[in-house]
């Protein structure tokens, strides 16, 4: 009989090896998904991962595609991450981002059309206070009122959605729009553009960004107080505590940085691939930006490739809708089930399998009970 | 010039019942999961699979009831799957249940994507002779469908179940205490599989009433968040299955009230009433919450905490 | 007399280590049999697997003649072995009746089982209230609770964990009245104990263990406690030598400390006051549940009081953090090693960063200074010889008297004015016990203030100066230890202290 056996320590190796086998158990699911669909399975999974890199015809367009939609994944998922580690659970970077961009195009359209270099770092700004201040209101009825920030995060999504459709029929509509439900756009406003630094390499400001907080990411997560704190808390709440983390202040710095940087993600979609603000710009990318946390494990360096990624499913699904009519939900459906085989082949790496009745750990099960004071 | 005539009460009573009905299944579902010790994050995944899977079902067999059917075995089978992610691979909970709802979000969209915009045949209304006649009583109370008087039913047999039978008692103990359960011997695993596909068939059975009975159409994510709101519920009624009722009805109302803002053309925009369901949700999870003991009184020791066995 | 329970050859290892190892002993109808060794001796073990808890390697078991292999807990009950555990195995959110419930094979009638807990308790003095929430029970209530709940099922073999932990001498002494009771009407008690002078009173036959295998079988009442120690240790263990009780300068002050509890079945701190001097080992006896942990918090700082109510050297740090107070010199060892005092899956050099980064200076300007922490790691591991591979280990790899010295080890060499420390030394082997002991005191002689709250009072009596007992969050005034008996302990514990304050 098979059973799990908790291992002494963290298994490192499963750690970096279990995303790969989840990807590659995806691909298979993915495969018998697409063939359930009528569709053939090998010539499938070819476009999803293969093409938008390596086929000439499109990958002229899709390959800088790749950057444009893991800039956001990115940036987003690294600030979950430091939540997530600490277990706070922030759910609602979808509104933060969406609340983000509205803040930043809003400051951009309040000064339209004023030219100048300030104009899109204080549109960045005010998006990131946008994302900001919308994170902390779960964070401060956590702190205040013990309300669960998960629920509380996740209502305010629905609550920016409704604020994006009242934002783009009202105050932020463009008044050239011809009625049309959508801001003005910003590739005619040249001061606040995120346009392409090198053109055609689909690499634009938020790129730039988003390498960079992966290396500070990095950084802090290893060599810095806050970063321990964070993973001390992940790992014991009384822990933390004892070594003088204030919990309260954790959580609204967690949720903080998460929405501050869900806000950047959304100002550099709205004033650079996306160009406006209208009712179809939530694309996703904060719940998309969930499963890259996990599957990138939480690390800085993981996120990065998990979020290239997912980027991948993203326009592999777009060319796979175009040449084989495979509905764009089954990126969606690929994503999760990316997620639980992650999930499922997570336990490689706090447990061992092994045959037969021996099970338990080298001390007495008694002894670990006590430490864990059961 | 607002016509509040039109706010007919007996009316707004009726339709706030309808409007809570898929809340309230999918709560009263979660509450059981909870009771036992699982957080199951994936209501809304959950909701949004059974509510395709009942609509599918219902077009293509014509009958509602297999469409009902479907919608249980459809949220109960992707329940299964969180189960085995928390009960087998000891994933984390709050993790494998977001997994569930984006999953079931895409697959949802995947499978009625060739659905929208058809009428599903009509449910049956099951008016009480005589009774539904009654002048506000009768609509209020006596004239709708099976599912709705089924969804208090069941919040009478939860409750019943969990107060006074040896089973709900098992349930309460694992919920409470997952180690000193299994030292009595008791399965703390089997317990809270049975659990979980529980709370997922209800959840199923609450998304196939809001595209087969309340709206009736399906469309693209038309749960909106109904599974959150449901669970938020469960921590609103301090894990007590009457007070279930009392939050979707509140929801309910609220719901129905600014539909009826809406439709009355108040001088507040559309979307800014839309938000109205949210918002209350958050206030009263915030009013609940503020006391935290409480809350802690009813809470199962054990939420959300892994089980392994140590042999 | 018939023998009830054959057990034969049992042997069940873990990975790295034999917990039991080819074991074999019997009990005797009607017989109170002792299971003796110190913490890891393979005792829990071994009852586990009688219990159906743990399945073993190898051996087998003859329950009245019968082959016995229970699968599971529940085959155990059905042919009469029940279990009392260390740790009570009951739910408390639920009611006595319900968790009493909970524990019968059979479905029975709230009326019915009510009208039978109320018989067992007028038979056996174990009085419980069956419609009373168990999280409000005291320990030695629930432990009736547990009793209670296996003497329904009229077991032939009652197994008891290491019961007297938790309970204060007066109860300890109702105990063994309801055991030799049930011993005289025929049920055979298997008693678990590290506890010599207990198993002397109450046991018919011991069996010792050490390091997994039997080692002796002996009548304790032939035995002087010395000699079973030796059997159970092996060799004998040094004691440490207390310092003058010549009192310096107070360090710490603490003067009405009140607290609510933090928990729904918390305790409440009352009225706290007490002094530390330079020097002195300050010892807070008292049953666990009584406030200990309470008070530990609010020494540490985890939880801030007003102002006014804790000094140290003179200074309010009523409303400071841990880390504040640590740089002012006042540290502290939880109870809790797991989770609380260490981080489970860190490393040890991450588990010394999670106390000494402020005062050990590992870091600068929010940096980590990763050299200097393992350093400071690796000087614990030497200078307190914890025994591990590395300081790259993780914290859950070491055993518990290991993982104990490390982090007593980690404040004692942080130079404190004053360490405060829950329950050193539970569930720490006899060497690693004695180890910490001797550490105690040693900071102590060096001039440092040392408040110790455990539950074992014979380490009290040895290392501290002054004792004082919290009980229903209330402290006793502290008295020399050299006036106090035993005996004027287990009543402050009983909560007599109040009384006589009041009167």
């Amino acid at each position: 009989m098979l059973r799990l056996e908790p291992r002494q320590e963290p298994s490192r190796r499963m750690q970096a090896v279990t995303p790969f086998v989840a990807v590659a158990l995806t691909m298979a699911a993915g495969g018998m998904l697409f063939a359930f669909l009528g569709k053939d399975p090998l010539e499938a999974i070819r476009i999803f991962f293969w093409n938008p890199l390596f086929d000439s015809t499109v990958a002229g367009y899709t390959r800088p595609q790749l950057l444009v939609k893991a800039a956001p994944l990115i940036i987003i998922a690294l600030g979950l991450s430091f939540g997530f580690r600490a277990g706070v659970w922030n759910i609602g970077a979808e509104g933060q981002f969406i609340v983000g961009a509205i803040t930043g195009a809003a400051a951009g359209l309040a000064v339209y059309p004023a030219e100048g270099i300030w104009v899109f770092p204080m549109m960045i700004l005010a998006g990131m206070l946008g994302g900001l201040l919308w994170a902390m209101i779960p964070a401060v009825l956590k702190v205040r009122f013990n309300a669960n920030e998960i629920l509380v995060s996740l209502m305010l999504v629905y609550v920016a959605f409704n604020v994006l459709a009242g934002m783009v029929t009202g105050r932020l509509k463009s008044p050239e729009g011809f009625g049309w439900p959508e801001s003005r756009n910003f590739q005619d406003y040249p001061s606040a553009h995120n346009a392409e630094v090198i053109a055609g390499s689909g690499i634009h400001f938020g790129v730039i960004v988003m390498f960079a907080l992966v290396v500070a990411s990095y950084v802090v997560l290893r060599n810095h107080i806050f970063g321990f704190q964070v993973r001390l808390a992940g790992q014991s709440r009384q822990a933390a505590r004892f070594a003088g983390v204030n919990p309260d202040m954790l959580v609204a710095l967690c949720l903080g940085l998460s929405g501050a940087l869900a806000g950047l993600a959304g100002v550099f979609e709205v004033a650079g691939p996306a160009g406006k603000l209208s009712t179809n710009f939530p694309l996703g990318y904060g719940f998309t930006a969930i499963i890259v946390a996990f599957l990138g494990r939480l690390h800085p360096v993981g996120i990065f490739l998990a979020g290239l990624l997912m980027a991948l499913t993203y326009i592999g699904g777009e060319l796979a809708q175009f040449q084989l009519g495979i509905p764009a939900a089954a990126v969606q459906v690929f994503q999760g089930m990316l997620l639980f085989f992650l999930l499922a082949v997570d336990f490689l790496v706090n447990y061992r399998i092994r045959l037969g009745p021996g099970v338990g750990s080298d001390r007495t099960p008694d002894a670990r009970a006590r430490e864990s004071g059961t | 010039m607002i016509d509040l005539a039109a706010l007919s009460p007996a009316a707004l009573l009726a339709s706030l019942m309808v409007a809570a009905t898929p809340i309230l299944l999918a709560a009263t579902g979660e509450l059981v999961a909870e009771k036992a010790g699982v957080l199951n994050l994936g209501v809304e995944g959950m909701m949004i699979v059974g509510a395709v899977c009942g609509f599918v079902g219902a077009v293509e067999s014509g009958s509602p009831f297999f469409g009902l059917v479907c919608a249980v075995a459809g949220s109960a089978m992707l329940a299964l799957v969180f189960a085995a992610l928390t009960q087998v691979f000891l994933s984390n909970q709050v993790a494998s249940g977001l997994a569930l709802t984006l999953f079931g979000l895409g697959l949802a969209a995947m499978a009625g994507q060739n659905y929208a915009g058809i009428k599903p045949p009509q449910s049956p209304r099951l008016d009480v002779p005589g009774l539904s006649d009654l002048p506000f009583v009768g609509p209020v109370l006596f004239a709708h469908d099976f599912v709705l008087y089924f969804s208090l039913f069941a919040v009478l047999a939860v409750s019943y179940c969990l107060r006074k039978t040896r089973s709900g008692l098992v349930l309460r103990a694992v919920g409470e205490n997952h180690d000193a359960a299994h030292a009595l011997g008791y399965k703390v695993r089997r317990v809270r599989i049975a659990a979980i596909l529980f709370g997922g068939a209800m959840a199923g059975l609450g998304g196939a009433y809001l595209s087969l009975i309340r709206v009736p159409q399906w469309t693209e994510g038309m749960t909106a968040g109904a599974g959150w709101i449901a669970l938020a519920i469960v921590v609103f009624a301090t894990w007590r299955p009457w007070r279930v009722v009392l939050g979707a009805y509140l929801f309910g109302g609220v719901t129905m009230l600014q539909l009826n803002l809406q439709a009355l053309g108040v001088g507040i925009g559309v979307a800014y009433l839309s938000m109205a369901p949210y918002l209350v949700t958050i206030l009263v999870l915030v009013i609940m919450s503020a006391d935290s003991r409480r809350v802690s009184l009813n809470a199962p020791a054990c939420l959300g905490r892994i089980f392994h066995a140590s042999t | 007399m018939n023998t009830l329970l054959d057990v034969r050859g049992m042997t069940k290892s873990y990975p790295g280590v034999l917990a039991c190892d080819d074991i074999g002993f019997d009990i005797g109808e009607g017989e109170i049999h002792a299971l003796l060794g110190e913490n890891g001796a393979g005792k829990s073990t071994l009852v586990k697997m009688i219990y159906g808890l743990v399945r073993p390697d190898a051996g087998s078991m003859r329950l009245g003649g019968r082959s016995f292999a229970p699968p599971e807990p529940r085959a155990a009950l059905a042919a009469g072995v029940a279990m009392v555990f260390q740790h009570f195995s009951l739910f408390e959110a639920l009611s006595v009746a319900e968790n009493i419930a909970l524990g019968m094979e059979e479905r029975t009638k709230e009326r019915e089982l009510a009208a039978r807990i109320r018989k067992i308790s007028s038979d056996y003095g174990l009085t419980v209230d069956p419609g009373r929430v168990v999280g409000d029970l005291s320990a030695g209530e629930r432990q009736r609770v547990e009793i209670v709940r296996c003497l329904l099922q009229s077991p032939r073999i009652l197994i008891m964990d290491e019961p007297t932990s938790v309970l204060t001498p007066q109860e300890v002494s109702a105990l063994f009245e309801t055991l030799r009771q049930l011993a005289r009407e025929g049920t055979s008690i298997l008693y678990i104990s590290h506890k010599l002078e207990e198993i002397r009173a109450l046991c018919d036959r011991a069996t010792i263990l050490r390091r997994g295998r039997v080692v002796a079988t002996c009548t304790p009442s032939g035995e002087t406690a010395r000699s079973l120690a030796a059997m159970m240790v092996g060799s004998g263990v040094p004691v440490p030598e207390r310092g003058e009780s010549a009192r310096g300068e107070t360090l710490l002050r603490v003067a009405g400390l009140c607290l609510p509890s933090l928990t729904q079945f918390g305790t409440s701190l009352e009225n706290v006051s007490f002094s530390l001097s330079e020097g002195e080992v300050l010892g807070v006896a008292g049953v666990a549940g009584n406030g200990q942990d309470e008070l530990l918090l609010s020494l540490s700082g985890e939880v801030r009081v007003g102002t006014g109510v804790i000094s140290l050297a003179g200074k309010d740090i009523g409303r400071t953090g841990p880390t504040a107070r640590r740089l002012l010199g006042l540290l502290a060892a939880p109870e809790q090693r797991l989770g609380h005092a260490a981080a489970p899956d860190m490393s040890l050099v991450e588990n010394a960063l999670l106390t000494g980064y402020a005062r050990q200076r590992l870091g600068r300007r929010g940096f980590l200074d990763w050299t200097k922490a393992a350093q400071f790691a690796a000087g614990v591991i030497e200078r307190f010889d914890v025994r591990t591979p590395g300081v790259g280990n993780a914290a859950k790899s070491l055993s518990g008297g290991n993982l104990q010295k490390f982090v007593i080890g980690r404040e004692i060499l942080q130079k404190p004015l004053v360490l405060v420390a829950n329950q050193p030394t539970w569930g720490v082997d006899a060497a690693a016990a004695a180890a910490i002991r001797i550490a105690l005191v040693e900071l102590a002689r060096k001039g440092a203030g040392v408040l110790v709250i455990s539950q074992d009072l014979d380490e009290l009596m040895e290392i501290s100066n002054r004792l004082s007992v919290i009980s229903a969050g209330r402290l006793s005034e502290p008295r020399p230890v050299a006036d106090l008996t035993i005996e004027d302990v287990g009543l402050l514990m009983g909560g007599s202290g109040e009384k006589r304050a009041a009167a």
